[in-house]
């Protein structure tokens, strides 16, 4: 639901990196998206098709998705655990002292560029 | 030679606003001003509950108000002839949330050396707030007793990023199968350090209790501010 809203600050920081790096044209963005983050891909793909073709610089651009499988890690018993499968109970001890170790990324990995002949390296 | 080359960002797309959120509570705090996010679902009596809370309240310290909201000015419109206090109308564009930036730039339309309190109405939403730091020093939230008890278990980040809960209309709770006592242990699984306060606001019963709270608060942080 508020994917548009993660899509705007998307586009802000490929902006800032393209300057950085002065890109003319970016190819592809690619995301860390944790398993339990609450973003939902496909909304995330279709704000971002809608708002990036906005843009001169990420016209055509396409938004990959990498998921990051959420896991738990048991203070109880110091196993970690999927965290889908078995929410907030580790099931290895039954403890519930337990906290995501990953899972909840919104994380803009890297940005894919046409290689420029002309540029030092 | 590749026909591409990778650029590694490695960076959370939630940092730039949650140093945004940081650097206005750093300003509020030097200017002795405690900033309260409200959130709830549409129709929990958000506004209901900030006009009782702000009458109990508007003697001992100066409020101001900002709604935010898709469209329409009915909240703002309705607090300031409800209490008297400054009311401004914020409108997202559609946006589902506030973050941060819209924030700081709704706290340049209010007379900030003029005010204590800023409540800040968010939009009725129980998902997209809670994603987002706005810079207030709190996050409370109003769960309304037609919505039901299992809603911290429904709503996981709403109830983890909450400070305070307020169980709004609890006059009706003999229609409804709430069970207070289960949703206190809901949201202390979510968050074991959630103060509940239970109020009706229609009635006007258990408003002081928040309203006593609130006042707590920003007097410690104005303390502190010094």
């Amino acid at each position: 639901m508020h994917e548009l809203g993660v899509v705007f600050y998307i586009i802000r920081d490929v902006k800032k990196a393209a300057e950085t790096n002065d890109v003319k044209h970016v190819e592809s963005v690619v995301m860390n998206i944790g398993e339990v983050s609450t973003i939902v891909p496909s909304y995330l793909t279709d704000c971002w098709r809608w708002a990036a073709d906005k843009e001169d610089l990420l016209r055509g651009a396409t938004l990959q998705i990498l998921t990051i499988p959420a896991v738990t890690h048991c203070d109880g018993c110091g196993q970690d655990y999927p965290t889908v499968a078995h929410g907030k109970i580790c099931p290895h001890c039954g403890s519930d002292h337990t906290w995501l170790l990953r899972g909840n990324e919104v994380e803009i990995k890297e940005i894919v560029v046409p290689n420029d002949p002309n540029d030092k390296l | 030679m590749d026909k591409v080359k990778i650029i590694e960002i490695k960076k959370s797309v939630f940092e730039d606003n949650d140093r945004a959120a940081n650097q206005l509570r750093k300003d509020l705090k030097q200017r002795g001003v405690y900033l309260l996010n409200l959130m709830s679902a549409p129709g929990s009596g958000k506004t209901t509950t900030l006009i009782q809370t702000i009458n109990l309240l508007k003697d001992k310290i100066r409020i101001a108000v900002m709604e935010a909201d898709i469209d329409s000015d009915v909240d703002a419109v309705k607090i300031k002839e409800a209490t008297g206090v400054p009311s401004i109308q914020l409108h997202t564009g559609g946006m589902c949330h506030l973050d941060a930036e819209m924030t700081g730039q709704g706290l340049d339309n209010v007379a900030l050396d003029d005010a204590d309190l800023v409540i800040l109405e968010n939009v009725g939403n129980l998902v997209c707030p809670a994603e987002f730091d706005t810079g207030a020093v709190r996050n409370a939230m109003i769960l309304s007793v037609p919505e039901g008890h299992d809603k911290p278990l429904k709503y996981p980040l709403m109830f983890t990023v909450c400070d305070v809960v307020v169980i709004n209309k609890t006059d009706v709770m003999p229609y409804f199968d709430f069970d207070l006592d289960k949703c206190a242990e809901y949201i202390h699984m979510r968050n074991p350090n959630a103060r509940i306060f239970p109020i009706c606001a229609k009635t006007g019963e258990g408003v002081d209790a928040f309203a006593n709270w609130l006042l707590n608060e920003v007097q410690q942080w104005k303390n502190s501010a010094c």
